[in-house]
């Protein structure tokens, strides 16, 4: 198989994909004022889980909470019984009053979760979470340098790019929502594709070495389908753990299992089809 | 010669497994907050016209919070401070969380403030008005009067200079008044005393108003002189309110207030709800992984499910070591790193597919499989601790804990499948289990 030679298809299906990404998230800043459905970590505001005693309908939930001029909360059903509220920042003893008469109305209800967080904390967060990803690329930019060639190193992380723009347009266009557990995804995925690349990397540093003529692009592609099966069968055995857990782990993991589970599999994509082909472009340019 | 190698391989296993079974038994996981219940509150300083947020107001602050929180009874409680003005508080398992945010929020600023009845109206008295009549710190406020928790009627008052404040109390104690009612008794400091004494006996038959942080709880009439200071609060208190106002004087007023700007509230049903959840998914991952390795790998996948039951136990126990905190995330990123754990071995195993169809023995095949290996699986796992270290240096809190498990996964992975899986390996070839390169229990 020739991975090398159709460079140009797998160029045109990512860049496909991010440019799907990018204008979902320019669309949704402009159709819905914001690119990203951002949660109370990074706007600011009050999540309230709440678990009732009996089956009852969001409308009458969002009755009640009319009633307290949150009109605007999104409310959504998370479980059998229970419901996720999400609003503008509540002051504690509005949050009891609601609480409290929620329980009298529809007939009892247990506070699961309750979490406010002012305006500012969430501007920080954004700050410490974009650091965060800058320090990480120039982390992984400096290490691979080191111990490959700068060209390897700007190919790796072009292929981070290339994942976390994914994983973001995916959850974009999804709309689900995004918090600080959002941002550890985006790193679980950055880190498990760099891993990914490394891995092919090392196998054409390895099969550079061999002796023989043979052309930079046939030994990459040689090194890329002998390192295929362990591509395919790690990232099979990380996602069957994914799958569980979004399948089983409950409503408070899903939107992290989401967003793993495309990273993963675009972080294997970049890996094989992105990074390599970039790397073997650089040295052949001329 | 031979033999006992292979004994000691067994040995140094069994050692590894032991050991950390015993660790986990003897020392049990720290759960955090959003698994065990609990409270978080981030709070920040606010100026004053008096006081500014610096660190000695701040320090002072965790100081008075600290008194109050061990008044309250909580078990481990978490009080650091953050950046420059703001502070954390972590309560694990309280019941009441918002009765522990206010206890821990409020200023509980007490003033005894001299003061005197009005019957003018609000129309005539403008704040101007008073200031001319009482003096410059004067002003109009209202004194609510309370019948079974509601305000049934406000009598006007003026206020006029606060005599003394909680900083001159000497101590603070749970009482009963002669109606019945929870009070809260006080006693004052020779000073305290002095300035009291001097006060009720030139202000007879005039109000004193007790106000907390500028609310007032109540204006008595002075009816004789009190000399020997000490007094009692009325108002109409619940006994839990007179307990908290108790511990809140008793510790202190807040050197500057402070305001919630973050409050995490986790019932104990949700967080036994995701332990629950996530050991399920847990199990029914690690079953398919399982699975998946003997289907495809064979006897060396068998292995590295063996090697992958210590990896297990192993992390687990390192985290409790180290006293990690286990929280909902740390969960997740624990599970993946179950299934990234697997990598090492596949990276290896793929590579004795390759070393055994260049017609070497399964012995040399082997050992040239693990060291060829060793360069991909250390280049690869450095990689994935930079961006896990980034995540700990500049997450927070639940995030913290995801990068720990997902750093300390990764290191245990690459020692299970170095060493151990090695052994495991070892031991089958030196224990002519696996004794040639077309035997069944490999994969082809």
């Amino acid at each position: 198989m020739n991975i090398i030679g159709k460079t140009r298809l797998w160029f045109f299906i990512s860049g496909t994909l991010i440019v799907i990404s990018l204008a979902t998230l320019v669309g949704n800043g402009v159709m819905r004022g914001k690119p990203m459905n951002f949660g109370i970590d990074f706007t600011g505001g009050t999540l309230l889980n709440l678990r009732f005693a009996q089956n009852i309908t969001v409308a009458q939930v969002r009755e009640i909470l009319h009633a307290h001029n949150l009109g605007g909360a999104v409310i959504q059903r998370s479980g059998e019984r229970d419901i996720l509220i999400r609003s503008e920042p509540i002051e504690g003893e509005v949050r009891q009053k609601i609480v409290s008469e929620l329980a009298e109305k529809l007939g009892g209800v247990e506070l699961l979760e309750a979490d406010t967080i002012g305006p500012l904390i969430g501007a920080e967060l954004r700050l410490q979470a974009l650091w965060a990803l800058i320090i990480a690329m120039a982390g992984i930019l400096i290490y691979i340098s080191f111990r490959f060639e700068f060209i390897y190193a700007v190919a790796g992380v072009l292929a981070l790019f290339h994942d976390a723009i994914i994983s973001t347009g995916f959850m974009a266009l999804l709309w689900r929502n995004v918090d600080i557990t959002f941002i550890a995804g985006i790193l679980t995925i950055l880190g498990y594709s760099i891993n990914d690349t490394v891995v092919i990397f090392d196998r054409i540093r390895e099969n550079m070495k061999k002796p023989g003529k043979k052309k930079f692009a046939e030994v990459v592609n040689q090194s890329l389908l002998e390192t295929m099966a362990r591509s395919i069968n790690t990232v099979l055995t990380v996602i069957v753990m994914v799958l569980a857990m979004l399948f089983f782990g409950g409503e408070n993991l899903r939107d992290l299992c989401l967003v793993l589970l495309i990273g993963f599999i675009a972080g294997t994509y970049s890996s094989i089809f992105i990074a390599s082909p970039i790397v073997v472009w650089w040295e052949t340019r001329k | 010669m031979r033999k006992n190698i292979n004994q000691l391989r067994i040995l140094i296993i069994l050692a590894v497994l032991g050991a950390s079974i015993f660790i986990l038994m003897k020392f049990p996981l720290n759960l955090g907050l959003d698994l065990q219940g609990g409270t978080r509150l981030v709070f920040e300083g606010q100026d004053t016209e008096k006081v500014k947020v610096n660190d000695d107001s701040m320090a002072g602050v965790v100081a008075v919070i600290r008194n109050r929180i061990d008044a309250l009874g909580v078990a481990e409680p978490v009080i650091q401070r953050k950046g420059r003005t703001q502070a954390i508080v972590e309560l694990p398992g309280v019941k009441d969380p918002d009765r522990a945010i206010k206890l821990i929020g409020d200023t509980a600023l007490l003033e005894f403030v001299e003061a005197e009845w009005t019957s003018a109206s609000e129309a005539v008295l403008t704040p101007e008005k008073v200031k001319e009549f009482y003096g410059q710190d004067a002003y109009l406020a209202k004194v609510p009067e309370v019948r079974d928790g509601q305000v049934v009627s406000e009598r006007p008052i003026i206020l006029k200079k606060t005599t003394l404040t909680g900083a001159d109390l000497k101590m603070a104690y749970p009482q009963i008044d002669e109606y019945g009612n929870p009070c809260v008794g006080f006693e004052l400091n020779p000073d305290g005393a002095k300035a009291f004494a001097e006060l009720t006996s030139r202000h007879i038959e005039k109000p004193i108003a007790i106000l907390l942080d500028k609310k007032i709880i109540s204006a008595p009439n002075v009816k004789t002189p009190i000399t020997e200071g000490k007094g009692i609060i009325t108002g109409s208190f619940s006994p839990e309110e007179v307990k908290d106002m108790v511990i809140k004087l008793k510790a202190g007023a807040l050197p500057v207030p402070v305001k919630m700007v973050e409050t995490r509230i986790v019932g104990p049903t949700l967080g036994k709800d995701s332990i629950d959840k996530g050991i399920l998914a847990g199990l029914v991952g690690f079953a398919f992984i399982i699975i998946f390795m003997i289907l495809y790998y064979r006897l060396p996948g068998f292995l590295a499910d063996l090697a992958l039951v210590i990896y297990v136990l192993l992390t687990l126990s390192v985290l409790s070591l180290l006293r990690a905190t286990l929280t909902l995330p740390g969960i997740a990123g624990f599970l993946l790193s179950i299934g990234m754990a697997v990598d090492a071995n596949v990276i290896i195993f793929e590579r004795l597919k390759e070393e055994l169809r260049s017609g070497k023995t399964i012995k040399i095949a082997v050992e040239s499989a693990f060291e060829r290996a060793f360069a991909a699986i250390l280049d690869s796992n450095v990689t994935t601790i930079i961006a896990a270290a980034t995540l700990f240096f500049v997450g927070t809190g639940t995030i913290r804990g995801f990068a720990i498990t997902l750093s300390i996964g990764i290191l245990a992975s690459m020692f299970t499948a170095i060493v151990l899986t090695r052994m495991l390996m070892d031991l089958m070839v030196d224990g002519k289990v696996l004794t040639s390169p077309e035997s069944k229990l490999l994969y082809k």
